[in-house]
C-alpha cells in the first residue's frame, strides 16, 4: 500500500485509516458529522495527495488537451482552471478531471482521480500523436485542500498571495508557509469555499506546510478531515463521483455534464455526444430525497409507483447537514421530472422519495 | 477499546447480558467505531421468535448499513425506545443507553457459549 506524505500525520492524529485507490488513507478523525460540520460552518483539512497530475507541455499541449476533453480549454487563460471529462469512444467517461493553465498554449496541468491515474494516462497517451511532452508527477506531487468559509482567512498569513480575493477555479504560484512554488487554487469538491494546494513533496517541505498549517488553523478550529466526510461534502452539493455517478457506461449529458460538453471544437465521441443532444438521453442522472424512512446506497433499485423499476441509486447517504435521507441515480427520462414521487427499494421494503435539484437544501 | 469482562459476544460484534432468561443485546464498541455515526436502528421483529443467527433488525450509519444478528434462540420483545430520537446513543454509550433490543432467551445456557470478553478480544486485537 502507498503512503502519501502525510500518512503518519494521520496515525499519530488516531484517524480510522483504510486502503483507497491503493494509498493508505484517512477514512475519518473525529466522526463524519463532526467534520463534516466543521467543514461547512469553518474550516477543514483533506489530505487528497493520492489524486493524479500529469504535466501537459509544448504547442501541440492544448490540441491535445481539446481533442480527449469534452470542455473548452482553449477559453482558459494563464492561472485559470476548468472542470472538464475524459470522453471514451462510445460517449461513456473514461474520467473527470480539472485542467489548470499554467502558461496558455505552453504548459497545462491535469488533475485525475487517483483510482484512474494509470488509466487516463494511457488513454491520453494513446491519442498523443503529435507527441506532445507529459509527465506523470503524481508520486511526487501533495494535495491539501483547506476547505470551509473561513479557510482562505486562517491560510492568509501563510502567504503573500491574496487567497481571500482568489477567484472560484483561479489559482496563482507561489511562496506559502516558506515553501516556494506552491500552487493555491480556489478550487474543492466541497461546495464550502477554500482552496486546494498543491505542492512538490522534497526536503520535508510536506511536513513544514502540514505543521505551519495547523499552527495556525489549531485555535481557530481546524479540523482534520477524512474521505467519509468529502463524500457527504460533495454529495450535498450534488457533485459527480467517478465510479458511482459517472462510469465507462454513462455519458456526460445523462449525467447533466452539458455544461462541460462543448461542440464548437473536435473531441472523442463528439458525434455521439451530439447526436445524444438532439434526440434526447434516455436516461438520466437526477438528485432525490427520501420522504420515508430510509437510507439509499449505491446500487439500491428505483421503481415507480407500480412498482416497475426504473432506474437505480448511484450515491447515497444521510445528510448531515440537512438531516436528511439524500441520492443520486439514474432514471428513464420520462421519470426525471423534478418534485415527481420514486420508489427506493431499501433490502426488503420500498420507500418513498422525491426528485429534487441540487444543491440539495 | 472498551469490552466489559461481565457481558458475551458474538463474532458479528453484538453483546450480550444476560438477567435469568431476559438478555440485552447490542452492538460492541468495536462495532460502533467501524461504523460511524449511527443514523438509526431498525427492528421490525418484536415479538418475533427466531434462532440465533436471524437478522432481527439493521443499524444505518451515514456511510454504511450493517444486518444486526440474534446471538441465541428466542423471542424478541423490546427495542430500546430512546433510539428513534437519539440514534447516537450507540455510539456514544454502546453497552449503556445504547442498548437495541430486549429478548427472552429459549435456553439461557446458550449464552454461556458465546465468546467471552477476552475471546472477543483477541477477535477484534
Amino acid at each position: 500500500m502507498k503512503q502519501t506524505a502525510f500518512t503518519n500525520k494521520h496515525i499519530a492524529l488516531g484517524a480510522k485509516m483504510a486502503e483507497f485507490a491503493g494509498y493508505n488513507m484517512p477514512i475519518s478523525y473525529s466522526g463524519i458529522n463532526d467534520e463534516h460540520a466543521a467543514v461547512r460552518k469553518n474550516a477543514g483539512i483533506f489530505d487528497v495527495s493520492h489524486m493524479g497530475e500529469f504535466i501537459l507541455k509544448g504547442e501541440f499541449a492544448l490540441d491535445l488537451i481539446q481533442l480527449v476533453t469534452s470542455n473548452d480549454a482553449a477559453k482558459l487563460s494563464d492561472g485559470q482552471a476548468q472542470y472538464s471529462c475524459l470522453p471514451n469512444n462510445e460517449g461513456g467517461i473514461v474520467d473527470d478531471l480539472l485542467v489548470y493553465c499554467i502558461e496558455k498554449n505552453k504548459v497545462y496541468m491535469l488533475v485525475v482521480n487517483a483510482s484512474n491515474i494509470e488509466k487516463d494516462w494511457n488513454w491520453i497517451q494513446q491519442h498523443n500523436t503529435k507527441n506532445v511532452e507529459m509527465h506523470n508527477i503524481s508520486d511526487k506531487t501533495c494535495l491539501l485542500a483547506i476547505q470551509g468559509p473561513n479557510a482562505t482567512k486562517m491560510l492568509q498569513s501563510l502567504t503573500e498571495i491574496d487567497i481571500l480575493n482568489l477567484k472560484y477555479y483561479t489559482f496563482a504560484k507561489g511562496k506559502f508557509a516558506g515553501v516556494e512554488n506552491v500552487l493555491i487554487s480556489a478550487t474543492g469538491y466541497t461546495g464550502a469555499g477554500g482552496v486546494e494546494i498543491y505542492f512538490e513533496d522534497k526536503e520535508g517541505d510536506a511536513e513544514k506546510i502540514w505543521n505551519a498549517i495547523f499552527e495556525v488553523g489549531t485555535s481557530q478550529g481546524l479540523k482534520p478531515i477524512g474521505l467519509a466526510a468529502r463524500d457527504t461534502l460533495r454529495l450535498e452539493m450534488g457533485f459527480c463521483l467517478y465510479g458511482n455517478d459517472i462510469d465507462a457506461t454513462a455519458s456526460p449529458l445523462e449525467a447533466g455534464l452539458g455544461w462541460i460538453t462543448k461542440f464548437t471544437k473536435e473531441f472523442t465521441a463528439k458525434e455521439i455526444l451530439q447526436k445524444q443532444k438532439q434526440e434526447g438521453v434516455k436516461r438520466k442522472l437526477i438528485a432525490f430525497e427520501m420522504i420515508e424512512k430510509g437510507i439509499p446506497r449505491h446500487g439500491y433499485e428505483i421503481k415507480n409507483e407500480a412498482g416497475e423499476k426504473i432506474g437505480y441509486v448511484t450515491s447515497g447517504t444521510q445528510s448531515p447537514t440537512l438531516q436528511k435521507a439524500i441520492g443520486m441515480g439514474y432514471v428513464n427520462s420520462a421519470n426525471a421530472q423534478l418534485n415527481a414521487t420514486i420508489f427506493i427499494a431499501v433490502r426488503d421494503k420500498t420507500v418513498q422519495a422525491k426528485l429534487v435539484k441540487i444543491p440539495f437544501q | 477499546m472498551n469490552i466489559p469482562e461481565n457481558l458475551r459476544y458474538t463474532k458479528e460484534h453484538e453483546w450480550v447480558k444476560l438477567e435469568g432468561n431476559i438478555a440485552t443485546i447490542g452492538i460492541t464498541d468495536f462495532a460502533q467505531r467501524e461504523l460511524g455515526d449511527i443514523v438509526f436502528v431498525e427492528v421490525e421483529s418484536i415479538g418475533k421468535t427466531l434462532s440465533a443467527g436471524a437478522t432481527f433488525g439493521t443499524v444505518e450509519a451515514v456511510k454504511t448499513v450493517s444486518d444486526l444478528y440474534l446471538p441465541v434462540n428466542g423471542t424478541v420483545t423490546e427495542l430500546n425506545a430512546l433510539l428513534s430520537t437519539v440514534p447516537e446513543s450507540v455510539n456514544n454509550d454502546p453497552y449503556g443507553a445504547g442498548w437495541m433490543i430486549k429478548m427472552t432467551v429459549e435456553n439461557p445456557d446458550d449464552v454461556a457459549g458465546l465468546l467471552d470478553a477476552a475471546a472477543y478480544s483477541n477477535l477484534v486485537g
